[in-house]
C-alpha cells in the first residue's frame, strides 16, 4: 500500500468561464468550467485545479458559484486558487465545496495571512504557490548554483524574494502544500523546470505540486522521478485533448510509479 | 417511513461535499430518506443517522461545536443514549477522541478512546498525508462490505497532518500503510469515523456511504 502520485488537471476561470477552452468529444460547451469538471471527473483525474483569474471586483463572486455546482455533481477533491486574500475568502470556498485553497500574493504580501489561515482551516488545506523565474546562475567556490525568484500577480511581479528560501518560510507558517510554478516554462511545452521542482521539494517536508511546461507524458514522469514532485498538474496537455488523463495514468505507471487506477 | 440524516452545521467542513454524497448513495438505493444539513439540535434529536464532517484544526472545530447551543447534548443524547448512527468524517472523525494533540491539548468529544497525534515524517514521506491510498482493513465491519482493501484495492481520499491513535485495537477497523500505520477507520457500537473523506473517494467512498444509509448496529 503507497500514496499514489496524482494527476491534476488545471481550469483557468475568468468571469465564470474557462478561459483556454477544454476540446472534449463529449463535451457541448467547452468554456463551461462545471462541465469540464465533470468530463474530468469522470475521466479518473485525482484532484481538480480552478485557477480564478477575474480581474474586476464585481465578478469575484463567480467563483464561488462555479465550486459550489462543480461539488453537486463531482465527488473528487477540489483546489481554488486566484484572488484568496482574507481568511473568510476561504471559508467561502470551503463551505461552496472546495477542498483546499491555493495563496500567491496574498502569501508575499502578508506572510501572517497563512499563519492564520492555516491555524483556523488546517495546514492540510493551505497550499501556497510558487510562481518562480530564474533568475541567474551564480558560481559558488567554482560550483553552478541555481536561483529562483517569486514574482505575483500571474508572472507579473517581481517580488526580489528567493523562492526556495520562501518555500521553506511557508511552509514553516503552515503551509499543507506548495505548488510550484516555473514561470519561464509556463506554456511552453518544455517540460518542468526540473531543479526548481527538486530543490524545492528537496527543502520542504510537505507535498509539492509541479506545474509549468508540460508538453509530453515524459514531461509528468520526470516531474516525479528527477523533480521529485508529489503530484504533477497540467492544463492544455489535457484540456486539448493531446493526451487523456488515462493514458497520462497508464504512462506513469508503466514506468513504476504508483498511480490510482480505479 | 421517511428516514433522516442529519448532517451537522457548526461551521466548518466542506458540508455541500458531503450533503451531495449523501444525496446520491440515497438515490443509488433507492431509498426514502431526507439528508438535511443542520445546525439545530432539535433537528440531530429526531434525525435517524448522523454525520459529522469537519475541515480545519481540532481545537478550532471542537470550540465550532460545543459553540452550537445543546448540539454537544443533543448528540449524546441521540448517538450515545439513543444509539443512532453516527459517522464522523475527517476532523468530525478525530473529535470522536479522548483529546486532541493539535496545537496544544485540548479534549474531543472522549467516544473513542486515544489521542490524535501529529504524522511523523518518516522515510523521507511527505507530511500531511495527502491524496490517495489503499486500506487494510484490520477487523470486518458492516460500514467496509464490498470494500476491497490492501495493494489492488480501491483507493480512499486522504488530506490530513493528524491521526487518532486508538487506545483499544477492538476500536480500530482500517489502517493505511504511510511509513507508519496510519488510522484510517475507528468505532464501536453505533459508532464509526473515517479519517479519509467517502464524499471525496469515488467509488470506495459511495460505497460507504451506501453502506452506512443502510446499516442497522
Amino acid at each position: 500500500m503507497t500514496l499514489k502520485t496524482r494527476i491534476i488537471p488545471c481550469l483557468d476561470v475568468k468571469d465564470g468561464r474557462v478561459v483556454k477552452g477544454v476540446q472534449f468529444v463529449d463535451l457541448v460547451d467547452a468554456g463551461d468550467p462545471v462541465a469540464a469538471a465533470i468530463a474530468y471527473d469522470a475521466a479518473g483525474a485525482d484532484e481538480l485545479c480552478f485557477l480564478d483569474i477575474t480581474a474586476s471586483a464585481e465578478n469575484r463572486d463567480t467563483i464561488f458559484d462555479v465550486v459550489a455546482r462543480t461539488a453537486e455533481q463531482c465527488f473528487m477533491p477540489v483546489t481554488v486558487g486566484g484572488g484568496v486574500r482574507t481568511i473568510e475568502d476561504i471559508r467561502k470556498l470551503l463551505l461552496s465545496g472546495a477542498d483546499k485553497v491555493s495563496i500567491n500574493t496574498a502569501a508575499v504580501n502578508d506572510p501572517d495571512f497563512v499563519e492564520r489561515a492555516a491555524d483556523k482551516f488546517g495546514d492540510q488545506c493551505i497550499v501556497v504557490s510558487v510562481d518562480a523565474r530564474r533568475r541567474q546562475t551564480v558560481s559558488v567556490g567554482g560550483a553552478n548554483r541555481s536561483d529562483w525568484e517569486v514574482f505575483t500577480h500571474g508572472g507579473r511581479n517581481p517580488t526580489g524574494l528567493d523562492a526556495v528560501e520562501f518555500a521553506v518560510r511557508m511552509v514553516q507558517r503552515g503551509a499543507g502544500e506548495l505548488l510550484v510554478t516555473s514561470m519561464d516554462r509556463d506554456g511552453t511545452k518544455a517540460g518542468f523546470d526540473l531543479e526548481l521542482t527538486r530543490t524545492i521539494a528537496d527543502a520542504v517536508h510537505v507535498p509539492v505540486i509541479a506545474s509549468g511546461g508540460v508538453g509530453s507524458l515524459d514531461d509528468l514522469v520526470d516531474g516525479v522521478r528527477i523533480g521529485h514532485a508529489n503530484a504533477v498538474l497540467a492544463a492544455s496537455i489535457f484540456h486539448f485533448g493531446t493526451f487523456t488523463i488515462a493514458e497520462a495514468k497508464a504512462y506513469l505507471a508503466e514506468h513504476g510509479i504508483p498511480m490510482r487506477l480505479d | 417511513m421517511t428516514a433522516s440524516v442529519a448532517i451537522i452545521d457548526y461551521g466548518s467542513g466542506n458540508l455541500r461535499s458531503a450533503a451531495k454524497a449523501f444525496e446520491r448513495s440515497v438515490r443509488a438505493l433507492r431509498a426514502d430518506a431526507d439528508v438535511a444539513v443542520t445546525a439545530d439540535p432539535d433537528v440531530v434529536r429526531r434525525a435517524d443517522r448522523i454525520v459529522l464532517p469537519g475541515v480545519g484544526a481540532f481545537e478550532d472545530c471542537m470550540n465550532g461545536l460545543l459553540a452550537v447551543r445543546g448540539m454537544r447534548q443533543a448528540l449524546d443524547e441521540r448517538v450515545i443514549q439513543g444509539g443512532a448512527p453516527f459517522l464522523g468524517i475527517c476532523v468530525g472523525m478525530q473529535l470522536m477522541a479522548t483529546e486532541g494533540h493539535e496545537k496544544g491539548v485540548f479534549a474531543g468529544l472522549n467516544w473513542i478512546m486515544g489521542p490524535v497525534v501529529r504524522l511523523e515524517p518518516r522515510g523521507g514521506l511527505k507530511v500531511p498525508h495527502m491524496g490517495w491510498n489503499t486500506l487494510r482493513i484490520t477487523q470486518p465491519h458492516p460500514l467496509l462490505a464490498n470494500i476491497p482493501d490492501g495493494e489492488a484495492g480501491l483507493h480512499a481520499y486522504f488530506v490530513h497532518s493528524y491521526h487518532l491513535v486508538t487506545a483499544d485495537d477492538r476500536q480500530l477497523f482500517a489502517v493505511a500503510e504511510y511509513g507508519q500505520q496510519v488510522t484510517a477507520c475507528v468505532g464501536r457500537d453505533n459508532l464509526f469515523g473515517t479519517q479519509f473523506h467517502p464524499e471525496k473517494s469515488q467509488t470506495l467512498g459511495l460505497t460507504l456511504i451506501e453502506n452506512f444509509l443502510e446499516w442497522r448496529p
